[in-house]
């Protein structure tokens, strides 16, 4: 038997997908309860990780390594650094609070929990996976159950929704997959190994390291979303079900900024300072304000999340960007922090919708005076997306800004000016939505229920205790990031590249 | 600034009230329930009362020590370790976070105190106290933070806490809207803020000494020299955007807008929040990092200019208002502007001096006028009030103690603190005349508004109905006053802080008496060694201070001629410290004067609201009445702003939300169709030409067919065994 955690975390969930499709069809609390039973122990054994990670090497941990198809080097191979166990940690966590927010799924949910399994194995294979084959395969794996969760599950437009959402990350793919080949062909002997490839990250050639950079990066923008690739994001977030919407801003967006650090970083560091103040840096802070501006227009308050999440992605990128320690540990700080954040809010937009039926902005008002509890979890939830302090963003964005400052002073004003304009669309939505006279349609709306609140205490005490002391996270991240850092650094320096990076310096 | 003191207790000065607010936040609904209001009170005053004893205990320490040596330091724990960034959650107290200390716990307790009264009536009481202790931890964390960083944590939870009260009343959609616009504005002064905090640490980093420790940086500054961000001086720049948060915070011109709106908060809040503590936060900034503004020449011409203005347009819109809260809140945005006077003169201590009796006077104004408007049921036009001196004695003489401070009437408290500043505005090198003039002149405002408001609201007769005010009707948690008779006088919880209140403003003037009147300037001796350059005089004898020393020093070498000016003016400070016999003339004549148009305000005032020989409508009708009508509509600024900056920053974000839905989406759903007519096309290709060869087959292929599509549509279960089986078996059979 397998003793690799990471291992059980993964195939327990696929493992769960085949009991629960053997289950029968009308036992719904059965179903349930079986898929959360499933969910529970990946969830423990990430706690587990989380003690037992040693947190003062930048090696993998927790490796398996195992030949698959031996014929072409491609091998089962896992591990874990401090990039990656944040992701599990985060995939682990919100797909255990994503079953319990599927609880009143009536629509078959035996399929509903069956796909649903499968695509948390899928996110937590992708986080895990050191082989550049596996983590195509489960990149793809992924894919197929969002859609169907989208494209059944979801609202009026489901299915236009679905399959922009399908049609878009096929893009990505594509792209990823040449470049795959491309690397494993440029390789002798050929392999998938991501350590291998990025071991030997001085022998590829500048004009390739640029090429296989871009083509990646547009892969990997699509699921950031990073504009201008960012319109199925809406569109899927709007026709997604709660709990779909949760995962998919909470983990699935972070495959995106996590891809970059962990293929684009190590493996093509040349392309990653040639490409660091335009395609990261500059993007980053567009991406930031673009979102915040169109956040601000929004009727629809799940659009208006939506929107929020692509500004708040914006961050990392521009974090990750700065290529300094402050920088690169905000972004992964904040990809974690958004997780959980932007997990409450769109749970929030659920209890309302379920109860109300619509999410129009202005169809509401007053709703503090009709659910009081329900509204001070709003507001939590909202100061946090505003990174009030004591809060966790507020670490994470002070740190992406203040890392960014050291060589893009410029856009980092650029990028600061959404803390205007996040306070301007939350205040906002939350002044029309909550505050105001209570109105008469609405009056008899139930409370937040113990089942929801239940959903949102583990994520709320994380948003605190991480405001208050970061380095819960940080200790976890720091060593494997700084090594990150200044591989990315080194490799720039031995080849003279730094001068190709400077644009951004030259504005200071 | 020498070795700290380590103590363990500073802590607990945040973390009571802090709890208080805990409690009350999660419990308080349930405690008010089942225990009543006494325990909410409880779990609210007690962590104030801690707070304050430890506040006093930290002070008593520091006066035991030498004053070089007055700094208590608590390093709590690690809070952020990253790269260069090392930022502590440490708490500190020198004489300056004492004094701050001691206002906030505090004047802070003597409204909690009123407050139990004032909110005697309010439904969710325990929202309202967990707010205000909520409040008081953020206020003192940013007093005690010992870093940029812990000060900015301080100075949005300020923020944060002054939206929750400014909108406490959050069914009426105004009171919302004036917390929304607090909020956001604010927001964009700590927009500046930060940026001046992230070129900070970056400019020091240069060097290798990145820090954001106050006490490592007032060693370090001296690091700035010859650097230079964004064109223009390292210091120039990062003091400018530091000011630009305090514009927002202190509301100063051009950020002074939320303040007059937030007087919608309940008028305990406006005492604590918007006179006496947040609103000063950017004036202990700036006094907090003197040492890096004097540094700057530039930014000090730009705070005083900025502060005079302030001063005088607020004191202007004052004198027309007849929301009896409004006037004070235009009075409060003026005392702030006298404050930032003295700050770009570079009389730090001045300023921090007017501060701490301005504490004291305004907040005894606002609570006078708020029991002033519990008595009339929330009736707040000064027009239906009148003969209130004769129902409510205590508050009326109280008002009027406070109100003479304010006015700057020797020997009450603003006596002493504005006249002070006026002088430095005049005799400092970075003053001029000019600021003075207009100092003085502002002060003449002052001195007419307040006794315009004085007449209007405690003599005469009362205007005021005795039905249901319309206005009453609005505030729903007023349901519990039943009883409209006469005004009567408010109920002793709410007036002992109102005597001690205005006991603090006749008698903490005396704290700071100039040498030319016989006096030893204790206060500024209290906060000297808090203001580096201070030590740098007495560097030369005595020893200590000689980091920062080096720091002037090394500037002075690079021949930076307003530093030496600079330098000059704090010999100058430091002659009239020691040698408080000889006396410029000027100091006894300017205080003449000012004195004199103080008494002509209250005269006129007099003469137009009492006497009544003088009609208003000779000034209101001046001109053709333009002047009036442009103070009575606050100069147009509101309307001003959303005009161009609101609307035109939601045209943006509709332009730039259509621009994604149109363009962007567009031309993905275009991709997507030019994809689509291709296939059409090459399906019709493959009827037309290929199926015709094929027609053979075709009926087996139709059959195939409609098998493919069964499995498409309806069969998603076929699918997902397809996945998971292929999945978990190509997998586990490598693995087992």
């Amino acid at each position: 038997m397998p003793t690799n955690p990471l291992t059980w975390m993964i195939f327990l969930p696929l493992l769960g997908a085949a009991v629960v499709l053997c289950l029968p069809r009308d036992q719904h609390g059965l179903i349930r309860w079986v898929a959360l039973g499933f969910t529970i122990p990946p969830l423990l054994l990430a706690w587990w990780l989380y003690m037992n990670f040693d947190r003062t090497t930048a090696k993998m941990q927790f490796v398996t390594k195992i030949p698959w198809i031996p014929s072409f080097n491609i091998e089962y191979f896992v591990g874990i650094d401090g990039l990656s166990i944040t992701m599990v940690l985060l995939t682990a966590l919100i797909s255990t609070i994503c079953i319990v927010a599927s609880w009143e799924v009536d629509k078959a949910p035996k399929a509903y929990f069956a796909l649903f399994l499968v695509l948390v194995a899928a996110m937590m294979g992708v986080f895990c996976a050191l082989d550049f084959f596996l983590f195509f395969v489960f990149w793809e794996v992924m894919l197929l159950p969002m859609y169907f969760l989208i494209g059944i599950w979801g609202g009026p437009r489901r299915e236009y929704a679905a399959i922009k959402f399908f049609l878009y990350t096929m893009v990505g793919s594509v792209l990823m997959l040449i470049v795959m080949l491309a690397l494993y062909f440029y390789n002798e002997p050929h392999t998938f190994d991501l350590l291998k490839l990025a071991e030997n990250q001085s022998t590829y050639s500048t004009t390739f390291q640029y090429v296989a950079w871009l083509a990646l990066f547009i892969g990997f923008a699509i699921k950031i979303p990073a504009f201008p690739f960012h319109t199925w994001l809406p569109d899927a977030h709007v026709e997604a079900p709660t709990a779909i919407s949760v995962i998919l801003a909470g983990v699935l967006l972070k495959m995106g900024t996590y891809g970059i650090l962990r293929i684009n970083f190590p493996i093509l560091p040349q392309g990653t300072l040639r490409y660091a103040f335009w395609l990261l840096a500059a993007l980053g802070a567009w991406n930031i304000v673009y979102g915040a501006l169109c956040a601000m227009a929004q009727k629809d308050l799940k659009k208006l999340i939506a929107y929020s999440s692509i500004s708040h992605m914006g961050y990392v990128m521009f974090g990750m960007a700065s290529l300094t320690a402050e920088g690169i540990d905000g972004a992964v700080l904040q990809m974690f922090n958004h997780g959980t954040v932007t997990a409450m809010l769109f749970l929030l937009v659920g209890v309302i919708y379920d109860r109300a039926h619509h999410r129009d902005i202005d169809g509401f008002g007053g709703l503090a005076s009709i659910m009081p509890i329900y509204t001070g979890w709003v507001a939590l939830a909202f100061f946090a997306a505003m990174g009030l302090p004591g809060l966790s963003a507020f670490i994470s964005e002070v740190l992406v800004l203040l890392g960014g400052w050291r060589n893009y002073p410029l856009l980092t004003a650029v990028a600061a000016s959404a803390v205007v304009l996040t306070a301007g669309y939350m205040l906002w939505a939350m002044q029309r939505v909550w505050l105001g006279k209570p109105n008469e349609k609405y009056l008899n709306l139930p409370d937040i229920n113990p089942r929801e609140i239940a959903m949102l205490v583990p994520l709320g005490i994380i948003v605190v205790v991480l405001g208050v002391y970061p380095h819960a996270i940080l200790d976890l991240i720091d060593t494997s990031l700084q090594h990150l850092n200044s591989t990315v650094l080194a490799a720039g320096k031995a080849a003279g590249a730094v001068a190709a990076a400077a644009p951004g310096a030259v504005i200071r | 600034m020498t070795n700290p003191v380590l103590v363990d207790y500073l802590r607990w000065i945040v973390i009571a009230p802090l709890c208080g607010a805990a409690i009350n936040g999660l419990a308080g609904a349930w405690l008010q329930k089942r225990f009543g209001k006494h325990a909410v009170t409880a779990v609210a005053l007690v962590p104030i009362a801690i707070s304050f004893v430890l506040a006093l205990t930290a002070f008593r320490q520091l006066l035991g020590l030498e004053p070089e040596h007055r700094f208590l330091l608590d390093q709590v724990s690690k809070w952020i370790h990253i790269g260069h960034l090392k930022v502590d959650m440490a708490f500190w107290s020198d004489p300056l976070s004492s004094m701050m200390t001691l206002v906030i716990t505090g004047i802070g307790g003597l409204i909690h105190l009123y407050s139990v009264g004032y909110m005697s009536e309010e439904p969710s009481y325990w929202r309202y106290f967990t707010y205000l202790n909520l409040f008081t931890a953020a206020m003192l964390t940013l007093v005690l933070g010992d870093s940029l960083l812990t000060l900015f944590v301080g100075w949005e939870g300020v923020g944060l806490c002054s939206y929750a009260l400014i909108g406490f009343w959050h069914k009426e959609w105004a009171n919302a809207s004036a917390g929304s616009k607090a909020f956001i504005v604010n927001r964009v002064g700590d927009f500046g803020f930060v940026l001046g905090m992230f070129g900070l640490f970056w400019a020091l980093d240069e060097t290798g000494q990145g820090t954001l420790v106050f006490r490592e940086l007032a060693e370090r500054v001296h690091l700035l020299n010859g650097q230079t961000i964004a064109g223009m001086a390292a210091a120039t720049f990062i003091t400018l955007m530091m000011f630009v948060g305090a514009t927002g915070k202190s509301a100063q011109i051009p950020l002074y807008v939320w303040l007059p709106d937030a007087m919608a908060g309940p008028t305990p809040v406006s005492a604590l929040i918007h006179a006496a503590t947040m609103v000063t936060a950017g004036v202990y900034m700036i006094c907090r990092l003197n040492f890096l503004f004097d540094m700057a020449p530039t930014t000090l011409h730009v705070v005083a200019a900025v502060g005079t203005l302030t001063a005088f347009f607020a004191a202007t819109i004052g004198v027309a208002q007849w929301d009896i809260k409004k006037v004070l809140a235009y009075s409060t945005v003026s005392q702030l502007g006298f404050m930032f006077l003295a700050m770009g003169v570079g009389a730090y201590t001045t300023g921090v001096f007017h501060l701490f009796t301005h504490a004291f006077f305004k907040a005894c104004l606002f609570l006078g006028s708020g029991s002033v408007i519990h008595a009339l049921h929330h009736e707040q036009d000064m027009r239906n009030m009148g003969g209130l001196k004769k129902y409510m004695p205590i508050t009326f003489w109280t008002f009027l103690l406070a109100t003479l401070a304010l006015c700057g009437i020797p020997p009450f408290a603003g006596f002493f603190s504005k006249d002070e500043i006026l002088w430095k505005a005049f005799s400092s090198p970075l003053g001029s005349p000019v600021l003075w003039a207009i100092g003085t002149l502002t002060a003449g405002f002052t001195a007419f508004y307040m006794f315009r408001q004085v007449f209007l609201v405690f003599y005469g007769d009362y205007r005021g109905g005795h039905a249901a005010h319309g206005h009453d009707a609005a505030h729903a948690h007023d349901a519990g006053h039943g009883h409209h008779g006469d005004p009567h006088e408010s109920p002793s919880l709410m007036t002992i802080p109102l005597v001690l209140l205005a006991l603090g403003s006749v008698l903490v003037g005396f704290l700071n008496v100039p040498g030319a009147l016989g006096g030893h300037h204790l206060f500024d001796q209290w906060l000297a060694p808090v203001i580096v350059k201070a030590q740098v005089e007495h560097g030369a004898a005595a020893g200590p201070g000689a980091a920062a020393g080096h720091g002037v020093e090394a500037a002075l070498e690079r021949g930076e001629k307003d530093l030496e000016r600079g330098a000059e003016a704090l010999a100058h400070d430091a002659e009239t410290f020691e040698h408080g016999v000889e006396h410029d003339p000027w100091e006894y004549i300017l205080m003449g004067v000012s004195v004199s148009v103080a008494l002509g305000g209250i005269l006129l005032a007099w003469l137009m609201y009492r006497r009544k020989s003088i009609d208003p409508s000779t000034f209101s009708e001046a001109w053709g009445g333009g002047p009036y009508r442009a103070v009575y509509n606050k100069y147009w600024v509101d309307e001003l702003y959303d005009a161009t900056v609101v609307r035109g920053t939601l045209a943006l974000s509709r332009l730039l939300s259509t621009f994604d839905r149109v363009v962007v989406d567009g031309l993905v759903n275009g991709a997507g169709w030019l994809v689509r007519q291709i296939s059409v096309f090459e399906g019709a290709f493959d009827r037309v030409v290929v199926d015709g060869l094929v027609n053979l087959v075709g009926s087996t292929s139709l059959a195939l067919g409609n098998r493919a599509r069964e499995l498409q549509t309806g069969h998603i279960y076929s699918y997902l065994y397809a996945i998971v089986i292929g999945v978990v078996v190509v997998m586990f059979a490598r693995l087992l």
